[in-house]
C-alpha cells in the first residue's frame, strides 16, 4: 500500500514537472538542423502537387517546396520524411509538433493565419488556385444555376465546403451537399453518379480528371467560386522558422525573375564572384551581405536551393507544365512581369 | 485494520486521486494557453456556415455550431436506433438458425458469421456504399410510381426518403453487429442444459414453441450482458459514418474542428455526447435485465 501511495505521489510530481519543462523558446529550425531531417506534411494524393509514385517516392510541386526547405535548412534536399495527412489532421499535426511544416495545398485564410484562429503562419503563396465545379458533359449542365436542387460531392472540413455554401446561398439556390472526408471518395461518389457535380480547387479537379477513364467526358465549369491561394504553413509562434520558409519561397521566385536556373547556377556564382560590381546578385547568392544568417540559414542557402530544385518556373514546368501528366495553364501563376501575380520582395 | 484507520486511508486515496486529476487539468490548461488554444466555448453560438444533406429538424447554414452539433447527434441517434433494431432481429434469426436442427441453415449461418466477423467493418461499409447502393441503376428494379423509387440517390418509400449514405450505414452496421449478436444468442441458448430440451420434447411440445417458451427465457440472463456490449459497440462504430458521407455527429465535428481550430473542445463535446448515448443504452439494458430476473423469480 505504501508503495502504491508513494508511486502515485511520484507520478503526480512528474506530471507537475511536465507543465513547467518544455518551456524553452528554441525554434523548430534548430531542431530540424540537429535532427538532420525535415518532417514535411503533404497530401500524397494529388497528382502534380504531392503524389506517391509506384517506386515509393513522392513527387509534385508541394514536394519540391519541401525539398527546397530541406536544401536551405539542412543542405540536403533528400533528407525529408514525408507525412501524408488528411485535410482534418493537418493543422493539429503542426500544433502538436508531429510535423515541422506543412506543404499540402492549404488555402491561406485569415482564420488559419491568426493567433485567435488556427494559430498558424503562412509562407508566400506557391500556387494561386480557385474553386471550381466539374460535371459530366452529357448532363448538359453549363453553369451554377443549372445545379439548383442537385447533389454536389464535396470534401468535408475544407474551405471548399464553406465556399460552395456561400456560392449557392448568395444566389439563393437550394442544393444538397454530400460530404466525404477524402478527395478519392469525392471522386468515387461523383463517378458513381451519386452527385451531379463535384467541387474542389480547379487544379485538383484537373488532376483528378487526368486519372479518369475518359477525361474528355467531363468538363470544368467556367464559374470560379473562390480565391484559393495555396501556401506552405508552420506554427504561428515560431517566427524564426516562418522567416526562413518565407525567404526560401521568395528565393525560388526571385531566381526565376533573374533567370537563374538549376543548370546555370554554378556559372552565375562564378560571374558574381568575379564581378564585385554586381551587388544585388552577390547579395542574393550569399557572397556579400550575410543575408542567410539573418534568417537562421547559411549564407549560400539560395545556391543550395536552386541547385537542387531549380527556380519556381522550373518546378512548375516539371509538375504542371505542358508536357507533365497534369497540365495546368500557368495563368495567374506567372511572374508579375508576364502578367501573373508572383513577385519577390528585394533580397536586401 | 481498525475502522478509523480504514477511513483515513480511503480519505487519503481520495485526496490523491482528485489532486492528480487537478494536476492533469491544470497541466492541460497551461499547455493549451501556451499553444494559443485556451478553453473557449463561445464559438458554439456563431453561425456554422455549412449546409447539411440530412437534418431531422429544420437547419440552415446560418444556424449556430451548437445546433449543427445537435442535428448531428440526432442523425447519429437515428442510425444507431434503427440499426440496433435491425441487428437484433437479424442476429436472433441467425443465432436460432445456427443452433437449430436444420443442418443446411446451420451451415449457411455459420458461413455468414465467419465472413462478416473476419472482415473489417470499414471495408464492409465502403462495400455497401460504393458497390451496393451507388451501384444501383434507376431501371434495375420495378419502380412503383409515387410509392417505391429505388436509385443510387437512395430509396423513396411512400413519401419517406432514405439517402444512400444512411442506408449503407444502416446495412453495414446491422449486418456486422448481427453476426456478433448471433454468437451471443447461440452462447445463451447453449448455456441451457440439454435436459431442458429433452424435457420439452418428451412432453410433445413443438420445437418452435419449446425454443421460445422454455429455452429462451432461461437463456436471456446469459444473453443480455453480451447483447449490451454489442449495442455499445454498434453505437461507437456508427462514427465510421464519415467514410460513407453520412452527416453524423463525428463528421460534423470534423468540419467544425477544421473551421474553428477548436479540436480539444470539440472532442470533449464528442466524448460527452457519446457518454450520454452509451449510458442511455446501458441503463435501458440494465432495466430490461432486472425485469427478466424478477419475472423468473415469480415463475
Amino acid at each position: 500500500m505504501r508503495r502504491f501511495v508513494s508511486g502515485i505521489v511520484g507520478l503526480a510530481a512528474l506530471l507537475a514537472g511536465c507543465a513547467t519543462t518544455n518551456q524553452d523558446n528554441s525554434s523548430r529550425l534548430d531542431l530540424i538542423k540537429n535532427r538532420s531531417e525535415l518532417i514535411c506534411g503533404v497530401s500524397g494524393k494529388i497528382p502534380g502537387f504531392s503524389f506517391l509514385k509506384s517506386d515509393g517516392s513522392y513527387q509534385g510541386l508541394d514536394v519540391d517546396i519541401c525539398k527546397a526547405f530541406a536544401a536551405a535548412i539542412i543542405g540536403d534536399s533528400e533528407k525529408i520524411q514525408y507525412r501524408p495527412l488528411t485535410a482534418a489532421e493537418r493543422f493539429t499535426a503542426i500544433k502538436t509538433g508531429e510535423i515541422d511544416l506543412l506543404s499540402r495545398n492549404t488555402t491561406f485564410t485569415l482564420s488559419r493565419d491568426s493567433s485567435g484562429g488556427n494559430g498558424l503562419t503562412f509562407a508566400p503563396v506557391v500556387f494561386h488556385d480557385g474553386q471550381g465545379l466539374m460535371v459530366k458533359k452529357e448532363s448538359g449542365i453549363k453553369s451554377l444555376k443549372d445545379l439548383a436542387n442537385k447533389s454536389i460531392c464535396v470534401g468535408s472540413g475544407t474551405t471548399t465546403e464553406q465556399n460552395i455554401n456561400d456560392a449557392f446561398e448568395s444566389s439563393s439556390l437550394p442544393y444538397t451537399p454530400i460530404k466525404y472526408q477524402d478527395l478519392n471518395q469525392v471522386v468515387a461518389g461523383y463517378l458513381q453518379g451519386r452527385c451531379s457535380a463535384m467541387t474542389s480547387d480547379r487544379s485538383q479537379l484537373a488532376a483528378a480528371r487526368s486519372g479518369f477513364k475518359n477525361p474528355k467526358e467531363h468538363i470544368i465549369l467556367d464559374d470560379v467560386l473562390s480565391k484559393e491561394p495555396l501556401a506552405p504553413a508552420s506554427d504561428g509562434q515560431d517566427q524564426k522558422l516562418a522567416d526562413a520558409m518565407r525567404w526560401v519561397v521568395f528565393s525560388l521566385i526571385s531566381a526565376e525573375e533573374q533567370g537563374i536556373t538549376k543548370s546555370n547556377i554554378d556559372e552565375k556564382v562564378q560571374i558574381a564572384k568575379n564581378n564585385p560590381q554586381l551587388k544585388p546578385l552577390r547579395r542574393f547568392l550569399g557572397i556579400d551581405g550575410g543575408l542567410g544568417e539573418k534568417i537562421g540559414l547559411s549564407n549560400d542557402f539560395v545556391i543550395k536551393v536552386i541547385s537542387s530544385t531549380g527556380n519556381y518556373g522550373e518546378i512548375y514546368e516539371r509538375h504542371l507544365g505542358k508536357n507533365s501528366e497534369v497540365p495546368i495553364p500557368r495563368g495567374q501563376n506567372e511572374l508579375y512581369k508576364k502578367g501573373g501575380v508572383h513577385i519577390s520582395p528585394p533580397f536586401n | 485494520m481498525k475502522i478509523n484507520q480504514k477511513l483515513f486511508l480511503q480519505f487519503g486515496i481520495c485526496i490523491i486521486f482528485f489532486g492528480l486529476i487537478g494536476i492533469l487539468i491544470n497541466n492541460l490548461t497551461i499547455n493549451l494557453i501556451r499553444t494559443g488554444l485556451g478553453f473557449n466555448f463561445s464559438w458554439l453560438f456563431k453561425p456554422a456556415s455549412f449546409a447539411l444533406a440530412e437534418h431531422p429538424l429544420p437547419y440552415t447554414s446560418s444556424d449556430s455550431y451548437a445546433w449543427a452539433l445537435f442535428i448531428g447527434w440526432l442523425n447519429s441517434l437515428k442510425v444507431i436506433v434503427s440499426s440496433l433494431i435491425l441487428a437484433t432481429f437479424l442476429g436472433t434469426l441467425i443465432g436460432f438458425a445456427r443452433t437449430g436442427t436444420n443442418s443446411l441453415l446451420g451451415l449457411i449461418s455459420a458461413g455468414y458469421i465467419t465472413i462478416i466477423r473476419q472482415t473489417p467493418l470499414l471495408l464492409q461499409l465502403m462495400f455497401w456504399y460504393f458497390v451496393g447502393f451507388l451501384g444501383l441503376k434507376d431501371n434495375m428494379f420495378i419502380q412503383i410510381k409515387n410509392i417505391l423509387n429505388i436509385s443510387n440517390q437512395g430509396i423513396e418509400f411512400s413519401g419517406l426518403t432514405f439517402s444512400s449514405e444512411f442506408l449503407a450505414l444502416l446495412f453495414g452496421l446491422s449486418i456486422f453487429t448481427s453476426a456478433y449478436i448471433a454468437e451471443v444468442i447461440r452462447g445463451g441458448i447453449l448455456s441451457v442444459s440439454r435436459g431442458q430440451w429433452e424435457a420439452f420434447r418428451s412432453l410433445g411440445i413443438s420445437e418452435r414453441k419449446g425454443l421460445t417458451l422454455i429455452i429462451l427465457p432461461q437463456a436471456l440472463p446469459a444473453i443480455i450482458p453480451g447483447l449490451t456490449s454489442q449495442y455499445l459497440n454498434l453505437a461507437k462504430n456508427s462514427t465510421l459514418a464519415i467514410a460513407v458521407g453520412y452527416s453524423d455527429i463525428y463528421a460534423i465535428n470534423d468540419t467544425i474542428i477544421n473551421q474553428t481550430g477548436r479540436a480539444i473542445e470539440c472532442f470533449i463535446i464528442l466524448l460527452i455526447s457519446f457518454l450520454l448515448l452509451n449510458l442511455l443504452i446501458t441503463n435501458t439494458m440494465e432495466i430490461i435485465n432486472r425485469l427478466i430476473l424478477k419475472s423468473r423469480e415469480y415463475s
